[in-house]
């Protein structure tokens, strides 16, 4: 296929065959990360911005890597270091950021639609790396590649998603690769974390774990974000992991093959016990090796090259 | 004494069920005849033939943000905007800085309507002091200050005792309450509506249980006290059937609706463009066919824009971050002759009704009739001109229109205020 996007907003616009192109392109990449010289002149003469409103370590470090990988110029601009700070508007820190004369912004803010935003005011490319609840492609990228790495296949195969399926918008980015791609997506949580509408994402809804893990072939565990919750939603972070957190008795009557995925960073003792995160059905760090790959993916595409042009040398 | 005579338009004045083509005569400000006037010789004549000719729109419900925030509209541009729309008589919120909420900031509003020199613009009293929900305010002044309503627009009356006495208290001045229904613990933390689209976009959503809490408890209210109750900018289907219920109690509520709650729904938003962000927000394709089907069956009273103007700097940020409030002024008569009129949902009287009749009656108002006596506030509609909404050749100061760009069909060519011409079929 031609890839003709020049921004990665979400995983909602994509076809199941762009994605799959992501995703091959990503198998190319993740050799250069076993190198001893890691680096390759693919992006040369290329200015990335990471332009991060949130706190970010491992979403901001990965980009980062990965455009420098690809030889690209990086400039990280957060929050405390803008001119946010001093009353500036998203639109004309954008403007004033390509004046200087960049190629890819890769923006986290949180607001739903900023990136959206940005893709409307700059020539550049926009690669969204979180808007607010909306959307985070790259880690849904990052895990559907690490779901057909370790399974050989992602359609067919039954996963749960675990937590507060509202407010995160990996979940949202996950589901929608994931359903475009063919597999069975079962959302799982607390009732009042689980959106009334979800099912017309075309996903299934279980409130008793228990009841499902025979079933399931992939376990994506999300973070309790307890600093996003204004309410109660549930009772305590106890009874959130009685009821859904992955501890080793749940590990008994799940398949002997499940694969156990969180998308960092993790609360143990709480959506997941340190047995099963450190555990051998445990896959946490190869997510975050594979979001090498899948980066470097995304800023190749973005840039205006074709998939099957890739060599890495 | 000058005269005026309008002639050979097709004339349509629902209050008196008249639809037919006819010469109108003012003299002194007044409507002097309507009929076959072959002889008449006036000082000035507009010839309307293949025009409507109906009495002037009345929109009740504007933010024409003075006194305040005069930076994004003044009474003088929001009344230029209105007479560009066809409206020659508003009525304006009192969300305002400070808040119309005594007897001389009502006055202030009417005496800059009358430097402007445009349209009619009534002033309508903050229901509490400062809007803050807790005292009534001064309603008796306001009254004086000529408030033809109150209404806390904008920040609902939380305390349910307040809005009992305000509906009690407003009931000596007959009247209307206005009552912006939103439960803000329900919609705390939206920013549109609440629902499958807001799921998908990480957006904050207002329940349609926000409005739909408070239409229930108002209307239950209203029929305790006896009071005139208007809710404003209905928006749920919900809403919509209490109002119906309501009606067919013998309770004395009326309601309105807006061009965009009548054409959009929240699949809008998915282009995260701020222009679609207001309150209540757009809802789904079923409120949006509850809404018409309450013009239809006389459930919903009136017609209104809720202009809300917006400087530029403030709407082209995030959605999230930008603030609630579209305008329309100059919109809502082109897309709702092209949305209801020409795609056959209402014929022009029932669509004129909205805009007229009915809106004075509402806020108790002698207008909206071509009746002989009555002020001659009239409107001249060119029903087949087609043309393209254009943001930038809006009189007002705001450019935050959701209808940008649309073409529609039908606008308004001529109006007339007391008699004065603010806009002549020439000046096409």
């Amino acid at each position: 296929m031609r890839w003709i996007r020049k921004h990665l907003l979400g995983l909602e616009e994509l076809s199941a065959e762009e994605i799959t192109a992501i995703l091959d392109t990503a198998d190319a990449f993740s050799e250069v990360s076993r190198r001893p010289r890691k680096k390759v002149p693919t992006l040369q003469g290329k200015v990335v911005v990471n332009l991060f409103f949130e706190p970010s370590t491992r979403t901001r470090t990965s980009f980062g890597l990965a455009a420098r990988r690809m030889s690209a110029d990086v400039i990280d601009i957060t929050r405390a270091m803008s001119s946010i700070q001093k009353g500036e508007t998203l639109i004309d820190t954008a403007r004033n950021i390509e004046a200087m004369g960049i190629d890819i912004v890769v923006i986290r803010h949180s607001a739903p639609g900023a990136p959206h935003l940005l893709a409307k005011v700059m020539d550049a490319s926009i690669v969204n790396a979180g808007d607010g609840c909306h959307e985070h492609p790259t880690q849904a990228l990052l895990d559907i590649y690490t779901i057909r790495q370790k399974k050989g296949r992602v359609e067919g195969l039954t996963v749960a998603i675990v937590g507060d399926i509202g407010h995160s918008r990996a979940a949202r980015s996950t589901i929608w690769g994931l359903k475009k791609l063919g597999a069975r997506v079962i959302v799982v949580g607390p009732s009042t974390l689980i959106p009334k509408h979800i099912t017309r994402m075309g996903v299934e809804v279980c409130y008793h774990f228990d009841d499902i893990l025979h079933e399931l072939d992939v376990i994506n565990l999300l973070r309790v974000q307890r600093e996003r919750l204004e309410s109660s939603p549930f009772p305590s972070t106890r009874e959130y992991a009685r009821l859904f957190g992955m501890n080793t008795a749940r590990m008994a009557k799940s398949k002997d093959d499940v694969m156990i995925m969180a998308p960092g960073p993790i609360n143990r003792g709480v959506e997941i016990t340190p047995d099963v995160a450190d555990g051998k059905h445990s896959v946490i760090l190869e997510q975050v090796t594979n979001g090498l790959a899948v980066r470097m993916a995304v800023l190749y595409l973005v840039s205006g090259k074709q998939p099957d042009k890739l060599k890495v040398r | 004494m000058s005269t005026l005579l309008i002639k050979g338009g097709r004339v349509i004045c629902p209050a008196q069920d008249m639809d037919r083509t006819a010469d109108v005569l003012a003299d002194d400000g007044k409507i002097a005849e309507v009929g076959k006037l072959g002889g008449v010789k006036a000082d000035r004549t507009i010839d309307a033939k293949g025009l409507l000719v109906t009495p002037g729109l009345i929109d009740i419900h504007v933010h024409l943000r003075e006194p305040g925030y005069e930076e994004e509209e003044t009474i003088a541009s929001g009344a230029a905007a209105a007479i560009a729309g066809g409206f020659t008589t508003v009525c304006c919120m009192p969300n305002t800085e400070p808040p119309i909420d005594s007897e001389a900031s009502a006055e202030f509003v009417v005496l800059q309507g009358k430097r402007a020199g445009l349209c009619n613009v009534y002033p309508i009293g903050a229901i509490t002091t400062g809007r803050r929900g807790a005292e009534l305010s001064e309603i008796g002044s306001l009254r004086r200050g000529r408030a033809v309503a109150f209404s806390d627009d904008g920040d609902c009356v939380m305390n349910a005792d307040v809005m009992r006495s305000a509906l009690q208290y407003a009931r000596m001045f007959d009247k209307p309450i206005i009552d912006h229904c939103e439960d803000k613990n329900l919609s705390s933390g939206g920013v549109m509506h609440g629902g499958y689209v807001s799921m998908v976009l990480g957006l904050g959503g207002i329940p349609a249980a926000s409005e739909d809490v408070i239409v229930s408890r108002d209307i239950i209210l209203a029929e305790m006290t006896g009071s005139l109750l208007h809710i404003a900018h209905v928006s749920t289907a919900g809403a919509v059937e209490m109002v119906r219920v309501a009606k067919a109690k013998g309770i004395s509520v009326t309601a309105e609706a807006t061009a965009h709650h009548l054409v959009l729904t929240d699949e809008c938003i998915r282009t995260f463009d701020p222009n679609f962000k207001m309150n209540p927000p757009l809802r789904t394709a079923e409120d949006v066919e509850a809404l018409r089907r309450g013009l239809l069956d006389g459930t919903i009273d009136a017609i209104v824009s809720d202009h809300a103007p917006h400087s530029i700097e403030k709407k082209q940020v995030e959605f999230s971050f930008a603030p609630f409030g579209v305008i329309g002024l100059e919109s809502t008569l082109g897309v709702l002759a092209t949305e209801l009129v020409a795609d056959g949902l209402l014929d022009w009287p029932q669509f004129i009704r909205l805009m007229t009749v009915n809106p004075a009656r509402i806020m108790r108002l002698p207008k909206g009739t071509l009746c002989p006596g009555a002020d001659a506030d009239i409107t001249i509609i060119d029903p087949e001109k087609e043309w393209v909404i254009d943001v930038d050749e809006f009189k007002s100061k705001a450019r935050n229109c959701p209808f940008n760009g649309r073409k529609v069909k039908g606008k308004a060519v001529g109006a007339i205020v007391r008699g004065d011409v603010k806009m002549s079929p020439r000046d096409r």
